[in-house]
């Protein structure tokens, strides 16, 4: 559906075939692990059994004389980092804990950290040399739970970190601390609001530790050359912070590392920060070979991702009509071994889908056992959607009003100030609830017992940063476009197509590629929804430089003046009805000055961010807990679709982890802290056989801060399934869930209790 | 992956000298557990016999007289048997939820049984439908009931040089119906978190038990044949009370653990809740009636 | 270690023999050492389906069997599923349906669908979500790619009725 008048585009709106697709679907797309180099050497890293433990001694003496491999590294092969803090694109981060992260220093923080890696002839001899390193390990007390290591008494498992108090005020104390962040925002009157308030309804959630899941495993292949000079060849999401972190760890300059990007088998913000690189580039360093080392998938769930565990409180006034009067909301997200949850976007997005006159929101980033958590898709903002959208959920159940008229009484909108400080711009919350309200499956009936109905909505930012690309104009009509954007669903031709529309040739006139490091301007990462929006703008712009150098060319053609030609409808027009396309103009290339390459940057445009509301219908198995989603729908706000297909395979992909989010993820550790569910057979990510089609509608609410209204689309349709199956599961079984996920187990306990109630 | 040697035999004596050789030897049929326990070092084995090329291991025969299914015929197979289909209705049941496709292409139910895992969703269906293991080493054979096979979480009673064979099932009874089922957080490619596996006989009314044989998986150290739960419904009347009575004696003997796949007291729960659902499926089709299981509904 | 073997396949329609050692997996052999990098590996355990291949025309996942164990096997590729330059029905609608985003999931979906369709050529959605149940994917929530599914076997119905 269309909100507003849209231009008509050409290219805009409709689908075609992806540029990549025939490689993908033959099996000829290269992936990260699919490169062969000669001499290639084959690395394992060797991971810590304990959850906490300080490394006494290891010896890898017994490794290294094994025949075939040919060298061993421990974090004494990582240059030291000191003190310091390093801006890495998305944020400054701490380059010792990212350093004690790639390679254990002195304490190993989690199962699975990384203590020390072997190159050898192959793999089986780098896994059976891993097992003759000896590590001697004095095991520490674990902590693994977040409010458990928020009290004074908890295990300290970083010395370094004192608690960042947001606002400025000094630290409580120097003593070293789990705490590694205070955020506090506020409001208006939030006593005030609350005494205003009719119904005010205070509840306190959970939610487990989940992982991206992405099917590809990390990968890293590194050459160092005997001219100091570091090729990388991997799967990332963002080649240039990739580069960037490989120098930084490995203390060389960034002009000496290529990051070369291979095909990435889906990334969710878990393939941002590095892991392989530092030591595939210490293991060819000294072995002055190539050196490829590919995570297993116990290690991908032990030692990477994931999103973390939350303990999530949220008070809820609202007056006997519906309107919110204030709210009150308590988050403390783990960590995992290192400073850096989300719960900066955690705190941000808690209350971010409404229009709150008084606010209060406290946030804290507290360090456990577990792996040093990481982007994944709306970092933060899932787990205060599961939290703030059943409260109102449940709000509406007590007061009778409908829940979507009670968003759009409440709603955000245009000019409405978030309680972390910005305001709005134009955004489309309110239609993305019209979208369900109006839908056939919001208005059907359900169709048996033991079934219910639920929404929720979601927010997330959308970031801006920066993107370069290269767009050259072949001769025969054709126009190559280099990025360094990683194509992780799409995105070649999402970008490709915003270059076609504005010279007014097709999407497959484009030839899109992405390239590596020292081939392409600086991009940051595919990531925050930022893609199609930025590097978007840069195509439009090199787009735009095109048609300025073509106007110059016709100009000469036709000798005239070139103020009296223009670019139009994918040709030049000049005076007495002067017309070339884009196409004859090309030919006309070599006789007017050879090539024409045009160039674009983005680095400025910001997006507004984006809303989604989702309807979910379950059925509960009574005597079992299980629930089956029936049925599904996203209705998101997404600006302007440039590929609606891709459009909407994001809503359906994120709608459907937000499932698996809901009901069965989660790290399910024992009490020494080891994963026991560390494979896709037990860490349950949905199958096909578990969910429904995914029905989408796409909103159309143009960004203004785009050429052609772009809005990210990716990160949004995580947030609302866990509160949307969760409010649905009440209205099924009468029992409101407070942990994710929504087990079989747990919800069978609920209705236990709910029975035991009567 | 460990370092091991490999041989394929052609004929049983070459397999069971090789079974008994110096080295440890593991025999790999579909290796779906095996190849995966020798990588995360489970398993240590120095030898693998590959025993899918002996006749003997691939028979799959169904006569009046019963059926005779080699330890090396693939799921795939018994899924596609016809006459499995019509007459051991539990163990197509079993094959078809044990892992996706690709795994039954190559996982034996053989396999399954001497993986001896708790969970096992073929075990429980092999117990229900009366099979008795052949074994063979190079002194001869013999012949244990499934019940007797598993002796605690991934052992059994196989001793070394030993080889399972073939499991031997007894004709199907008259008016005889069999079902299995398992509770699974998803709807598929999950570890049974309770199974259960129920094979019974009705008199000529279609009313009446008259022979029973229930078994539950994942709820002790091996898989249990219930002889109470069964017991109780043997001469009675198939109705709820019936149900109710045979439930109370199958949670009964249920001794799961806690873990991550389920409470102790959430799996006795699904131990009534199965066996009722697997009862009523059983009865049906001792009736002649069509059920169709729907896994992970 | 263990001695090197030589194990004759016959691999997309070709004859090929190899060396290797017996703890080598179908998958690694396949992807290390004849370079056919299509078949993906994504959890080593037969959980995920990224490296389903067809032996003897059945869907299995190569990280499951030992390349010893392939000795005189037909196997079967996503190198070996387009006919030259001419993409099968299957590739044609993953393609047209955009039923892959990242796409390392798209070789094990597309063998295990080409092993769907040679045994049932009109499947139900039901029958096609229950088959393809052995293959993860992460990005797509699987809509377009059951519809790809549905849509090949029309496809494949229509070419058969030509």
């Amino acid at each position: 559906m269309s909100t507003n008048g849209k231009p008509k585009y050409k290219v805009i709106g409709t689908r075609p075939i992806r540029h990549d697709g025939v490689d993908k679907v033959t099996g000829r797309a290269k992936y990260g692990a699919d490169i062969r180099l000669s001499g290639l050497l084959h690395g394992i890293v060797l991971r810590s059994p304990h959850a906490h433990a300080r490394i006494v001694r290891i010896d890898t003496s017994r490794a290294e004389a094994l025949a075939g491999v040919r060298a061993v590294v421990t974090a004494a092969d990582i240059p030291p980092q000191g003190d310091r803090m390093v801006e890495l694109g998305e944020g400054a981060v701490n380059m010792r804990h990212l350093s004690a992260n790639v390679l254990a220093h002195d304490k190993v923080l989690y199962k699975g950290h990384a203590v020390a890696a072997v190159a050898a002839d192959n793999v089986h001899i780098a896994e059976e040399a891993c097992k003759l390193i000896d590590v001697e390990y004095e095991v520490l007390e674990p902590v693994l739970d977040v409010l458990k290591a928020m009290l004074p008494d908890a295990p300290v498992l970083n010395d370094d970190v004192r608690t960042d108090v947001m606002g400025g005020s000094p630290a409580a104390s120097d003593r070293p601390t789990n705490v590694a962040r205070q955020i506090i925002f506020t409001k208006g009157d939030v006593q005030a609001g609350f005494a205003a308030a009719d119904v005010v309804l205070e509840r306190e959630f959970r939610t487990g530790t989940v992982h991206q899941g992405y099917i590809e495993p990390h990968n890293a292949t590194a050459m160092w050359n005997a001219n100091g000079k570091v090729t990388v060849w991997m799967s990332t999401q963002g080649i240039f912070t990739a580069r960037q972190q490989t120098a930084e760890l490995m203390r060389i300059p960034v002009a000496d590392v290529k990051v070369v990007p291979m095909e990435i088998g889906g990334g969710f913000g878990g393939k941002i920060s590095v892991y392989l690189p530092p030591v595939a580039a210490a293991l060819s360093k000294k072995t002055g070979r190539p050196v490829k080392v590919i995570m297993d998938r116990s290690a991908v769930f032990e030692a990477t991702g994931p999103t973390p565990a939350s303990y999530i409180k949220i008070k809820l006034g609202v007056t006997r009509d519906g309107m919110i009067t204030a709210g009150d909301a308590y988050l403390a997200y783990e960590a995992g071994a290192f400073p850096g949850s989300p719960i900066g976007p955690g705190c941000m997005c808690v209350f971010s889908c409404y229009d709150f006159p008084n606010a209060r929101v406290e946030g804290y980033d507290v360090c456990v056992n577990k792996p040093r958590s990481n982007a994944y898709r709306a970092p933060g903002s899932t787990n205060a959607a599961f939290a703030i959208e059943t409260v109102v959920d449940e709000v509406c159940q007590q007061l009778g009003i409908d829940p979507a008229d009670f968003r759009l009484k409440n709603g955000a909108k245009e000019g409405v100030r978030r309680v972390d400080g910005p305001v709005y711009s134009r955004i489309g919350m309110l239609e993305t609830v019209e979208a369900i309200k109006a839908s056939e499956h919001y208005q059907s009936k359900l169709a048996g017992p033991n079934q219910g109905r639920g929404i929720a909505s979601g927010y997330w930012f959308n970031i801006g940063l920066k993107s370069a690309v290269t767009a050259t104009v072949g001769y025969d009509g054709s126009v190559t476009l280099i990025e360094g954007s990683t194509d992780i669903g799409g995105s070649r031709t999402s970008i490709a197509m915003q270059l076609a529309e504005t010279l007014g040739i097709t999407a497959e006139q484009v030839t899109p590629s992405v390239v590596d490091t020292d081939s392409v301007g600086y991009t940051d990462v595919t990531g925050g929804s930022r893609v199609t929006f930025a590097t978007g703008i840069a195509a439009i712009e090199a787009a735009r430089d095109i048609q300025r150098q073509l106007v110059i060319r016709a100009a000469e053609l036709w000798e005239v003046d070139p103020s009296t030609v223009t670019y139009v409808d994918g040709g030049v027009s000049g005076p007495d009805g002067k017309r070339m396309t884009f196409e004859e103009l090309a030919h006309k290339l070599p006789e007017t000055g050879g090539p024409v390459i045009g160039n674009g940057t983005s680095g400025k445009a910001t997006q507004a961010g984006a809303f989604g509301t989702h309807c979910v219908d379950v059925e509960v198995d009574p005597e079992t807990g299980k629930v089956q989603v029936l049925r599904y729908t996203v209705a998101q706000d997404v600006g302007t679709a440039i590929h609606p297909s891709y459009v909407e395979g994001q809503l359906q992909g994120g709608a459907v982890q937000g499932i698996g989010w809901a009901l069965n993820e989660e790290y399910w550790y024992d009490d020494k802290g080891s994963m026991r569910n560390a494979t896709y057979l037990d860490y349950r990510i949905p199958t096909c056989y578990d969910v429904p089609m995914i029905d989408t509608i796409l909103v159309e609410v143009p960004d203004p801060q785009h050429p052609y209204g772009v809005r990210g689309v990716g990160e949004v349709p995580i947030c609302p399934p866990p509160a949307a199956i969760a409010n649905a599961i009440a209205a099924a079984a009468g029992v409101r869930m407070k942990q994710l996920p929504m087990s079989p187990p747990r919800i069978m306990s609920a209705i236990w209790e709910r029975d035991a109630a009567k | 992956m460990r370092d091991f040697d490999y041989a394929v035999p052609s004929t049983l004596t070459d397999a069971l000298a090789l079974m008994a050789g110096a080295s440890v030897a593991r025999p790999l049929a579909g290796g779906t557990d095996l190849i995966d326990h020798v990588r995360t070092g489970r398993l240590a084995p120095d030898l693998l016999v590959d025993i899918k090329k002996l006749p003997e291991l691939n028979r799959l025969e169904a006569s009046p007289s019963g059926l005779r299914l080699g330890a090396s015929v693939p799921c795939w197979k018994v899924i596609a048997s016809t006459e499995i289909s019509r007459d051991y209705t539990a163990l197509v049941d079993s094959c078809r939820i044990i892992g996706g496709i690709q795994i039954q292409n190559r996982a034996s139910v053989g396999g399954n049984l001497c993986n001896s895992g708790p969970a096992a969703d073929s075990i429980p269906s092999l117990i229900a439908l009366g099979a008795q293991c052949v074994i063979a080493s190079k002194d001869g054979t013999r012949e244990v009931p499934v019940e007797a096979f598993c002796t605690g979480p991934g052992k059994n009673v196989l001793q070394p040089g030993e080889l399972l064979v073939e499991l031997k099932f007894p004709a199907r009874a008259v008016r005889s119906g069999s079902h299995y089922r398992r509770f699974i957080p998803r709807n598929e490619m999950d570890i049974a978190v309770v199974g259960v596996g129920a094979s019974v006989t009705l008199d000529e009314s279609g009313q009446r038990i008259t022979d029973a044989r229930i078994a539950l998986g994942a709820v002790g150290p091996t898989p249990l044949l219930a002889t109470d739960a069964a017991q109780a419904l043997i001469g009675q009347a198939f109705d709820e009370v019936a149900i109710a009575k045979s439930v109370a004696a199958a949670k009964a003997i249920a001794t799961p653990i806690s873990d991550m796949r389920g409470t102790a007291e959430y799996r006795v729960h699904l131990v009534g809740v199965l066996l009722a659902r697997v009862l009523k499926a059983a009865v049906a089709r001792a009736r002649g009636e069509t059920f169709t299981y729907q896994p992970g509904h | 270690m263990a001695k090197k073997r030589v194990v004759s396949i016959k691999l997309n329609g070709d004859p090929v023999e190899f060396l290797c050692e017996p703890r080598q997996t179908l998958l690694e052999v396949l992807r290390d050492t004849l370079d056919m990098t299509g078949t993906k590996e994504g959890c080593s355990n037969g959980n995920c389906g990224a490296c389903t291949v067809l032996m003897d025309g059945r869907p299995v996942t190569s990280c499951l069997v030992l390349a010893v164990e392939a000795e005189g096997a037909e196997v079967r590729t996503v190198e070996g599923v387009a006919c030259g330059s001419h993409l099968a029905p299957v590739q044609q609608a993953f393609l047209e349906g955009a039923a892959l985003q990242c796409g390392i999931c798209t070789p094990g979906f597309i063998m295990q669908t080409e092993a769907l369709l040679a045994e049932n050529p009109s499947p139900t959605e039901e029958q096609v979500r229950f088959y393809l149940a052995g293959n993860l994917c992460r990005c797509t929530g699987y809509d377009k790619i059951v519809r790809a599914v549905m849509c090949a076997a029309d496809k494949r119905r229509a070419a058969m009725d030509d």
